[in-house]
């Protein structure tokens, strides 16, 4: 290989302008759309609609308003004999000629949403390091054929098998189930998690185990002592990229779930119906569902981008 | 502390065989050191001791007890990986601790023992240090504190010197040797280098394709080496061969190499026709004109005190180390002599030593 190849020469400076630029560029136009959802949750109604659209506008809560609740339209007769308001959502709602009737089903749908994504995450992942640690690890019979068979369940998009699945699970009773939905996301996840996690179990040396078991450990404590906190970095890796699958799946959910079960992706879209064209709450809504994901990217930004070089970088 | 009894070890992967029926016995408190190139069973060997891999056949005893199947934590033996493998994400306090530990020692217990520990290898001042930060010495001395904080029955050593530069090496050597004559515990140690080995052993296991060569001590197995690979594997430059063919005759204190006759140690056995060689170290030839032995100078490597001196004879190239004031010139011819009383004799389709006075009583391996 060229001398060239290995270089370690600082970049120039233009060469960094130029990278910094381009970085900067794609950063802005890949924000535009969150920022103009995340603008348009505390736009008014009107404004939301209002063309040319606004930039600039008087913020408002009514879409987070409109997300949390659901509201009956009333006569003017019937809400001037209420009670004063007695918050900023009660006044907003009572301008619209509404009241508020109870709370949506946002907060369950997005329980529903952190319960299915976190648990298939940690399922995935949990299933994924003891498999990818035994393939690493120990001579598994066919383990070749294993892997590949593992892999191959990637091979044809998951919606594919939308069908069968969704007969499936109405007859044995997992329909809008959460644990139907666990289970799904994690089959999914879960030969994505077997892989990465392989290659990241294979760079951590065996001595180091094979030590702790001279120094009187179990197997199983070794890895859980010693492999594992070497492994967080994969760990994290693949726990944000099971997450991202599971947190932002739209169709398996549509379809198996409709009721209690129901996560945040196929119920977001119903609340444009509820009471007219309603922006400001579906990105309400929208704007709510990022954050978890957002703050769990913030956390393990470091491990993530150690993870997404992995194999390039050496220990 | 312990014995090491190792009984017809075998070790087999697929068709491979690592290592063929060693034999062999590690007194308590003897550093032994298992000597040999990469891939002749010796690490495989000290890895079965450890319980890491399970011998295909044979027995191993730990004190007297049968250890061959049972895991590695039951064994009670410690380990120095040859990268040391030190847990990264413990500080140098935790990674000698960890094996007490294990044990169930109490917090304070582990706390006096692995500050005695640190004392005595002199690493006190690190105990608070992420063993990331660490230089090459100080990681091996805290592998090693790992694992003499246990007081196990023995310790195997892989290669632990390995990646440390030269000068260190010295050093370390040193170090571990005065270590093991303090505490003198039970050592195993496996290396690929000849002056590590004669440096530090009490005994060496030479290795050669999973077989063990000769078993001795350094002197036995520098001044009688068993067979050819042993000779030429052990000492720098390696011993020198010469061929030669005929019988001998017990008895017969005299063989004839090129024409030339050469005294030899007595012969002890009687040897059937067969191409022998002679074989000699280079601190034991002289330059002497009259010699009947002759070769020309090829060339010279100067050394301070000494030079070594290569020549070229009818019989090959022969090294010879002689005080560095002789001057020479390549191309001249000159007489050698041979130090008769440390002369070995080969048979060269085996490779075994051919029995002389010089290794009447000599354990062969």
């Amino acid at each position: 290989m060229s001398a060239a190849a290995h270089s370690v020469v600082e970049p120039s400076t233009t060469s960094k302008r130029v990278a910094a630029t381009l970085v900067i560029v794609y950063a802005v136009v890949s924000m535009i759309p969150l920022f103009w959802i995340f603008a348009t949750s505390f736009k008014t109604p009107p404004d939301s609609i209002a063309y040319p659209p606004k930039i600039v506008f008087t913020p408002s809560i009514e879409g987070y308003c409109n997300l949390f609740t659901t509201r009956t339209r009333q006569t003017a007769e019937y809400i001037n004999a209420l009670p004063p308001a007695t918050s900023f959502c009660d006044e907003t709602t009572r301008k619209r000629n509404m009241v508020i009737a109870g709370p949506s089903n946002f907060l369950p749908r997005f329980l529903n949403s952190i319960v299915i994504a976190f648990g298939s995450t940690f399922l995935a992942v949990f299933l994924g390091t003891l498999a990818a640690y035994g393939f690493s690890r120990f001579k598994v019979p066919l383990a070749d054929d294993l892997l590949f068979f593992i892999l191959s369940t990637r091979f044809m998009p998951p919606i594919a098998v939308a069908i069968p699945i969704y007969l499936m699970y109405r007859e044995i009773g997992l329909s809008d189930t959460a644990l139907g939905m666990i289970l799904l996301y994690t089959a999914v996840n879960v030969s994505l998690a077997v892989w990465l996690l392989k290659g990241f179990i294979d760079e951590i040396p065996r001595e180091y185990e094979e030590a702790a078991m001279i120094d009187g450990y179990t197997r199983l404590q070794a890895f859980w002592r010693v492999v594992l906190p070497q492994a967080t970095t994969g760990i994290a890796a693949t726990a944000i990229f099971c997450l991202i699958f599971a947190w932002n799946e739209y169709a398996f959910a549509a379809l198996l779930t409709s009721g209690t079960a129901q996560t945040a992706p196929p119920f977001i879209p119903t609340i444009i119906g509820e009471g007219g064209q309603d922006w400001p709450a579906v990105a309400a809504g929208t704007t709510i569902f990022l954050v978890p994901i957002l703050v769990f990217t913030i956390l393990l930004r470091k491990q993530l981008l150690r993870g997404i070089t992995f194999g390039a970088v050496r220990k | 502390m312990a014995e090491i009894r190792v009984e017809n070890l075998r070790k087999e992967f697929g068709s491979f065989t690592a290592v063929q029926n060693s034999n062999f016995v590690v007194e308590d408190g003897e550093f032994f050191v298992m000597l040999g190139p990469s891939g002749c069973g010796k690490t495989t060997t000290l890895r079965m001791i450890a319980g890491l891999e399970l011998p295909s056949s044979g027995k191993i005893l730990l004190g007297g007890e049968d250890v061959s199947q049972k895991r590695a934590r039951e064994r009670d033996i410690a380990f120095v990986f040859q990268l040391f493998a030190l847990y990264p994400h413990m500080n140098v306090r935790k990674n000698i601790g960890f094996p007490l530990l294990a044990q169930g020692m109490p917090r304070a217990g582990i706390r006096q023992r692995v500050e005695e520990t640190a004392r005595l290898l002199r690493i006190d001042h690190l105990l608070d240090r992420p063993v990331s930060g660490l230089a090459g010495g100080d990681r091996q001395r805290v592998a090693l504190g790992r694992a003499i904080v246990r007081r196990p029955k023995c310790f195997l050593m892989d290669e632990p010197l390995g990646t440390l530069d030269t000068e260190f090496r010295d050093l370390m050597v040193h170090e571990l040797r005065e270590l093991h004559n303090r505490i003198r515990a039970t050592t195993v140690y496996v290396t690929h280098d000849q002056l590590e080995a004669m440096a530090m052993a009490d005994k060496i296991a030479v290795m050669n394709h999973g077989v063990i060569e000769q078993f001795g001590s350094p002197r036995e197995i520098y001044d009688r080496p068993a067979t050819m690979f042993v000779a030429d594997f052990i000492g720098s430059p390696p011993m020198n061969f010469l061929p030669f063919a005929g019988a001998l005759r017990r008895g017969a204190k005299e063989i004839v190499v090129d024409g030339a006759a050469v005294a030899v140690p007595e012969l002890r056995e009687d040897v059937a026709p067969a191409d022998m060689a002679l074989g000699f170290r280079p601190e034991h030839i002289r330059f002497d004109g009259g010699s009947t032995l002759r070769g020309a100078v090829y060339g010279t490597e100067y050394l301070g005190t000494t030079q070594i001196v290569a020549v070229e004879t009818a019989g090959g190239m022969v090294k010879a180390r002689v005080p560095a004031d002789i001057r020479l010139t390549a191309g001249e011819p000159v007489g050698l002599t041979l130090n008769a009383a440390r002369l070995s004799l080969f048979d060269k389709a085996s490779g075994r030593a051919i029995r002389t006075a010089l290794y009447e009583g000599a354990a062969h391996g």
